[in-house]
């Protein structure tokens, strides 16, 4: 019968989830926080600071770390950027995968290619700045469980945005690997990209 | 001005769930069969049996799933539907005779027939599961589990063990309450005495106020899942957590006293009656 097999699948499946929250062996074990068969796999169409569309095939092959921000951010932002240029700083780029950052920002109606391009420039070459319609990015963020929000704009059109803090990691074949936090140190971000890079 | 539009988009699902839209559609539809055949559950239990179920739908499948995802005091209050009042409501309704009389008589005579050895098994199992002391413990530790901030990070951030949060919630929800309302002919419930309820529902309050006390009054960041992934608007991450800790807090505690005044009056009725 599919419908109780669907059930015993279920609950062998929660059972099993259960288990492995319990023992604290879920997600793999990395120096920052894993999440290795947790998430889907790095999927997104965008168009680049380049003014060119990109997606994950043009990044195959290569470790990639996302991140969901905006150019205006006062401060998660700009630390998240500075931590991560330092991370790869750490890593040698040319032993293993290559490692490249997507600085997606969530902000279209401020952050224009040119303007994304000057950004990430600033922190490293590693960096690529990208962008897409508000709802192409609804889209992308829900894959990841993530999400953003805008405050109403002040008298001078300012606001802020509410995004996520994380950088997303997936290897080079595009599956999710790791998260990084705000607390997470620079030395295990860069033990834990180094171990995914293969570098 | 709010447009038959918005309300249509508010209405459809965030993370449509084949499972939860089955089982809801199937519990209100046995449900309504059930009248129709005859049975009489009185206007008060059936609203009380609809009022729950919908109130599951609708903190399940609609947008208010997107603010429960994404901010940790509309997440409690998913809980406290789910948890709470969405299985109190139903379990008060005592829907399981008109239900039965909404299934198809073969399936009905299944606990008697080929499967009955498995009924068996499955009675052993519920009655093991429905003693007092143990369900108690299920319903205040289940929280606790679901709210420990290691755990509840990975429930929040897997689509799979969000869906297995919410459903252990409901069901341990089900459960506890079917055995405080638990009246009427002698079923596979254990029959408690009122006394032993309200002592049940005396039991849950104070680990459920230290629970809730102690996440609104922490000044750390508890969960940082929602600044991982961002939360449905700019708002304090501590203001969001002191939201979510009274709720733990206050309605959830409150809902026991009032299922105590609910289990003294089905005493008193039965009282006056006999006299």
């Amino acid at each position: 019968m599919p419908g109780l097999s669907h059930l015993k699948r279920g609950l062998l499946i929660g059972s099993f989830a259960l288990v492995l929250l319990l023992s604290g062996c879920i997600g793999g074990d990395y120096a920052t926080k894993g999440v290795y068969g947790l998430l889907p796999d790095l999927k997104f169409d965008l168009v680049s600071e380049t003014g060119q569309r990109i997606t994950e095939a043009d990044l195959k092959g290569s470790t990639v770390v996302v991140f969901f921000g905006f150019t205006h951010c006062p401060d998660v932002c700009p630390t998240a950027m500075a931590r991560l240029a330092a991370a790869l700083d750490r890593v040698d780029q040319s032993i293993g995968e290559e490692v490249n950052v997507l600085f997606v920002s969530v902000d279209p109606g401020r952050d224009s290619p040119e303007m994304l391009g000057r950004y990430t420039d600033f922190f490293s070459e590693y960096i690529i700045g990208a962008t897409a319609t508000e709802p192409e990015l609804r889209e992308m963020t829900k894959r990841y469980r993530a999400t953003f929000g805008f405050d109403e704009p002040d008298q001078f059109g300012n606001y802020n945005v509410s995004h996520p803090s994380a950088m997303y990691v997936f290897d080079g074949s595009s599956r999710a690997r790791a998260i990084f936090r705000p607390a997470d140190t620079i030395s295990d971000m860069a033990e834990d990209l180094r171990r995914i890079s293969g570098s | 001005m709010v447009t038959l539009n918005t309300v249509i988009d508010w209405l459809r699902p965030w993370e449509p769930s084949a499972p939860v839209i089955i089982v809801c559609a199937a519990a209100i539809s046995l449900y309504a069969i059930g009248m129709m055949r005859g049975a009489k559950p009185g206007f008060w239990p059936a609203l009380s049996f609809f009022l729950g179920m919908g109130l599951m739908y609708v903190v399940t499948q609609t947008q208010f799933d997107y603010y429960s995802q994404y901010l940790f005091s509309a997440h409690r209050f998913q809980h406290l539907i789910l948890h709470h009042l969405g299985p109190f409501l139903v379990a008060l309704s005592m829907p399981a005779a008109v239900l039965a009389a909404g299934l198809p008589a073969s399936v009905r005579a299944w606990p008697q027939g080929r499967a009955a050895p498995v009924f068996s098994v499955l009675r052993v199992l519920y009655n093991g599961i429905q003693q007092p002391f143990l369900a108690a413990f299920l319903f205040v530790g289940i929280l606790y589990f679901w709210l420990t901030p290691s755990i509840h990070f990975y429930a929040m951030l897997s689509l799979d063990l969000y869906w297995l949060m919410n459903w252990t919630m409901a069901l341990d929800g089900l459960l506890f309450w079917w055995l405080i309302f638990e009246r009427g002919r002698a079923g596979v419930t254990p029959r408690l005495s009122p006394g032993k309820r309200i002592l049940l529902l005396g039991m849950i309050i104070p680990p459920q106020i230290a629970l809730g006390a102690y996440i609104t009054f922490s000044r750390q960041n508890l969960f940082d899942i929602y600044d991982v992934c961002g939360r449905a608007f700019p708002i304090s991450p501590l203001l969001d957590q002191q939201i979510g800790g009274l709720i733990t807090w206050i309605p959830a505690s409150m809902m026991s006293v009032v299922a105590a005044i609910i289990v003294l009056a089905f005493r008193l009725e039965k009282t006056h009656a006999r006299s």
